[in-house]
């Protein structure tokens, strides 16, 4: 049976893992390559990096940082922030990164998306997406949560997948940061009309919220960044829980 | 020597990477006369069968592939154009493995591609699957399969039906999932694979 993804992001900034509450108050956390390792050992199915200084000087040394991570990891990993041509993309695959995840780039410019899937597969496109509830209504936001667009997440949701995508990361930003929980019921309504993988974000404080979310709702995978890195959750305890309440998880002694 | 075959079509560097970890030494290449010299041969592969065969063909490499007799393992894609024809494209393959590569039709209970860490029956009397258990669980991504055959499946694995998610024919193997991508249960497969004469 296909197992349930957990899924640590790491915050990447001029090479170095941040530890931070929404950006604030960054601490350096290490060696990316090193916490990977630590992660791939504790029984991660998958990891996401994303490079939270994304500025073009920046683009050698998370090349370099992915070669690295390549070389010291044998689970998959993708690589995100601020992914806005084709060149990047092809750079961070040769260099050993499964997959790139894409965001605000493709709002600005859909045909990324037919063009990055057409080159290098589905199967190493995230496209990432964070949205908000308003009034009912959920709007998709880019620049990192900080530009509010016309788009609503459904469509738009529908609209990356025939352009492509090979997964949909959805982050709610309702409820990131607040370690209340996923966003279910919008994720299970995203998961149904979806016919790629759906990836849930942005809630997970406790172990609960996992076991809630893949029970009420059948997305592929769940990700989460502070619970991990502050080591509230421990990976192998959680999956321990997880097939205790009958989830399919990945073993890993 | 142990030579995987440098064919433009994905994901050499994280096979490199195992090979490196294990300390095994290999050579990549696409110099027809390299790929007859091997001891044995790898092909990866990641994204679309018929541009991967024409390169193969551009190269000539289809018909060394064809002669080889020493151990040869196929990966994903290099796994699918094994087979005598894939679906993705409607490609002629190489003809190594008897049998058609099918697509996965997507629908709202059946998210394709197959992604993610799924179980594996393994025959475990095959030299390659040596240290490992019957039921073991491996990295998947792809949106087309072999279908289940008795004369060549040595791991199965189901989704939404049973596929072949590891073939041996001859000394033509193939795994549809990512062993350089499967931790330790992938790593030990690779190990098994690099001893095999």
């Amino acid at each position: 049976m296909l197992k349930k993804r957990i899924i640590p992001c790491l915050d990447i900034k001029d090479g170095r893992t941040v530890k931070g509450t929404n950006f604030i108050n960054l601490m350096d956390a290490g060696d990316p390559a090193e916490l990977a390792a630590r992660y791939s050992e504790e029984g991660a199915d998958e990891l996401v990096f994303l490079d939270i200084s994304a500025t073009q000087e920046n683009r050698q040394t998370l090349v370099d940082l992915v070669k690295k991570i390549a070389k010291e990891i044998n689970i998959p990993f993708a690589v995100g922030g601020g992914i806005g041509d084709e060149e990047i993309v092809r750079k961070l695959l040769t260099n050993g990164a499964d997959k790139v995840s894409v965001n605000s780039a493709c709002i600005k410019a859909p045909n990324l998306i037919d063009t990055i899937a057409g080159t290098f597969g589905e199967q190493c496109l995230i496209v990432a997406i964070d949205a908000r509830n308003i009034n009912g209504q959920w709007k998709v936001y880019s620049h990192g949560g900080s530009r509010p667009t016309e788009l609503d997440l459904f469509e738009w949701a529908l609209q990356v997948q025939s352009r492509g995508a090979g997964e949909i990361l959805f982050t709610s930003m309702d409820h990131d940061g607040t370690k209340n929980g996923f966003a279910n019921t919008a994720l299970k309504r995203l998961n149904e009309q979806s016919h790629i993988p759906v990836v849930a974000s942005g809630g997970a404080g406790k172990i609960e919220h996992f076991t809630d979310l893949f029970l009420s709702t059948d997305v592929s995978a769940a990700l989460a960044a502070g619970v991990f890195h502050f080591k509230e959750i421990g990976i192998g305890l959680l999956k321990h829980e997880l097939a205790k309440a009958g989830i399919a998880v990945r073993k890993t002694d | 020597m142990t030579v995987i075959i440098d064919y433009k079509a994905g994901n050499t560097q994280s096979v490199m990477n195992v090979l490196d970890k294990i300390g095994e030494p290999y050579l990549l290449s696409c110099d027809p006369q390299d790929l007859i010299a091997a001891e044995r041969l790898i092909l990866p592969g990641v994204g679309h069968a018929a541009p991967a065969m024409k390169q193969l063909q551009k190269q000539g490499l289809d018909q060394i592939i064809s002669h080889f007799e020493k151990p040869f393992l196929g990966i994903c894609l290099g796994m699918q154009i094994m087979y005598e024809y894939s679906e993705e494209g409607n490609t002629a393959c190489l003809g190594l493995i008897p049998g058609t590569i099918r697509k996965f039709i997507p629908s709202k209970s059946l998210k394709v591609p197959h992604m993610g860490w799924n179980d594996i029956d393994l025959d475990i009397n095959q030299s390659l699957f040596k240290g490992l258990n019957e039921r073991e669980s491996v990295y998947f991504v792809h949106s087309y399969f072999a279908d289940f055959e008795e004369s060549s499946t040595i791991g199965i694995t189901e989704y939404a039906r049973r596929f072949s998610a590891a073939v041996r024919y001859k000394n033509f193997m193939g795994l549809q999932f990512h062993p350089e991508k499967s931790g330790k249960v992938g790593q030990t497969m690779i190990e098994n694979f690099i001893k095999m004469k």
